[in-house]
């Protein structure tokens, strides 16, 4: 999949990609051969079964990892180390206990030696962006689960990334606080306009967000199937919930899971 | 923020308690065998006897502390720089771990006492041998957990500073380094009290001064009073360095003390919890 420059390059081109790790006797085969186009603003999510290779996926693009074959291009040049032009979100947190949550976000910004008075500004926007405002100076121990994640995000958010990589953000979540930040990811997408690619356990999570779903098989995870993800892009969270194309694409992927785990 | 408390010294009264019970019962049993005459009095003398002596002899005793306070502070601040940038080199580097930890292992396994005299005949009779030997008992705490300390980021965190480029000295200082700290403390802490009997062993060796000079002169005049007095002070440097490095840690991580749970100081501090 060649990348052309200009206004309709890709913003993430996963090419003929294969990714094998070595262990002392057996070779694990984690990725096949998976080609992926994302397109500058869209958002992505990636669902699959445990252990097929997502976050693997998402260690390649933002250059944590090389491939073993193929290529991946971001913002339309080829990845061949770690990326800077991107935000990570992991699973847990990964806060520094002994800054607050506002000194967890400036990380980002003291890291890229970014003006400090702008990056405070905007750090500040985040916060209240993400109904921090109140818990800027607590410590990460002092902070409940979600809105450890929601500094996650705030940081991951910093430097106005043009793709945002997201490892199952909310697996930790529970259900409820899980919907509201769903709510607010789907905000800050539709109000930054960044790429997103999501990887997640939870199939409602990954309609109600996605233009896109990609479903990858077991492992060697090849690309299982691409679903369009066919609702307005502004979302009220239940009403999505209730429209029929909703349950009618979430249902569809559950199928597609369920063959996929069920058999071998 | 802590969970809110009461009285402070309340706090501080009901987890003092136990131990300064325990310390009297020691005094007690003390006396106790020293006056029925269970242990002749030349042998082990009265509590009574010994804290008279450590009142009488008071800038005696002074100032062979401060001489050994100073060998052991010294060893232990060239232990603590030493130790951390041989631990930064270790995590850094495979062949300076792989070179170096075996030599770290065979200078540590080695009796300090019994290459205490070669120090003596190099450099006399000085301090230098002293802070020497000092500095070799307080090394290998500090370096082993300073590497396991730089060794226990997060490697999600550590993915996460090369997403953001600052490159290595910026995760170093910012991320790595501090994550360390709390490892870094505790080697630290064990360091000292080594530290005080590194400097001990080296007066022992060969010196005109110091405490361990005052514990060798008392046993050659079978002067068991002094002996003890000797040995209580020794214990207080010990436990009073390690008190100042409790207090520099409380204050350095707070974030990390007030989940650890209570120290010595904490207790002092904070009274309640
Ligand atoms: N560094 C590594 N060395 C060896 N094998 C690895 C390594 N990283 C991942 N793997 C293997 O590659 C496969 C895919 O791992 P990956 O973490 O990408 O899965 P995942 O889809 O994110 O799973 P989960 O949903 O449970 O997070 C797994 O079988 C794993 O054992
Ligand atoms: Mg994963």
């Amino acid at each position: 999949m060649s990348v052309t420059l200009g206004t309709t390059t890709s913003a993430v081109a996963i090419d003929d990609v294969s990714v094998r790790f070595q262990s002392k006797r057996t070779e694990v085969t984690a990725i096949q051969q998976v080609s992926l186009d994302v397109a500058p603003g869209e958002f992505v999510s990636i669902v699959g079964p445990s252990g097929c290779g997502k976050s693997t996926l998402l260690k390649l693009v933002s250059g944590l990892l090389k491939p073993s074959s193929g290529s991946v291009t971001l913002l339309g040049e080829e990845v061949r180390g770690p990326r800077h032009d991107i935000g990570f979100v992991f699973q847990r947190a990964a806060l520094l206990e002994w800054r607050s949550a506002r000194r967890n976000i400036l990380l980002q910004a003291e890291m890229r030696g970014m003006n400090p008075a702008e990056a405070g500004k905007r750090a500040d926007e985040l916060i209240e962006m993400t109904g921090l405002s109140g818990f800027e100076n607590a410590l990460p121990h002092e902070l409940s689960g979600g809105m450890q994640q929601r500094v996650a995000l705030c940081r991951a958010l910093l430097h106005q990334p043009r793709v945002l990589l997201m490892d199952e953000p909310f697996g930790a979540l529970d259900a409820l606080t899980r919907e509201q930040m769903n709510v607010e990811l789907h905000r800050v997408w539709r109000e930054t306009g960044t790429t997103v690619l999501l990887v997640t356990h939870s199939i409602a999570e990954s309609v109600y967000l996605a233009n896109r779903v990609i479903v990858l098989t077991q492992r060697p995870a090849v690309v299982k199937e691409v679903i369009d993800v066919d609702l307005p892009s502004e979302r009220d969270y239940s009403e999505t919930m209730a429209r029929p194309a909703f349950s009618s694409v979430t249902a569809h992927i559950r199928d597609l899971l369920g063959a996929v785990t069920g058999h071998d | 923020m802590k969970p809110v408390s009461g009285d402070r010294w309340r706090g501080v009264i009901e987890r003092a308690w136990r131990p300064a019970a325990l310390l009297v019962a020691c005094l007690a049993i003390w006396h106790l065998i020293t006056v029925t005459g269970l242990v002749e009095a030349y042998l082990v003398p009265s509590p009574g006897k010994t804290f008279d002596l450590l009142v009488d002899k008071w800038s005696y005793l002074w100032g062979h502390t401060w001489v050994t306070t100073y060998e052991t502070i010294l060893g232990f601040v060239i232990a603590g720089v030493l130790g951390v940038l041989m631990a930064v080199a270790m995590v850094y580097s495979r062949t300076i771990e792989s070179t170096a930890y075996p030599i770290l292992l065979f200078a540590q396994v080695i009796p300090k006492i019994a290459i205490a005299p070669l120090f003596v005949v190099w450099l006399g009779f000085g301090f230098e041998p002293k802070v020497i030997v000092a500095v070799l008992m307080a090394f290998f705490p500090v370096v082993i957990s300073t590497v396991t300390g730089l060794k226990s980021v997060d490697t999600e965190m550590l993915e996460l500073a090369a997403t953001m480029g600052g490159g290595p000295v910026k995760t170093f200082v910012k991320i790595r380094f501090p994550a360390a700290l709390p490892h870094l403390f505790a080697g630290l802490k064990v360091a000292v009290t080594l530290a005080v009997t590194g400097a001990v062993v080296g007066e022992f060796v060969g010196s005109n001064e110091g405490l361990g000079y005052v514990i060798l002169q008392a046993n050659g005049n079978m002067d068991t009073p002094m002996l003890f007095a000797g040995l209580i002070v020794i214990s207080l440097v010990g436990i009073l360095l390690f008190l100042l490095l409790d207090l520099a840690e409380q204050l350095m991580l707070p974030w990390h003390a007030s989940r650890r749970g209570a120290a010595v100081t904490t207790l002092l501090a904070k009274g309640g919890s």
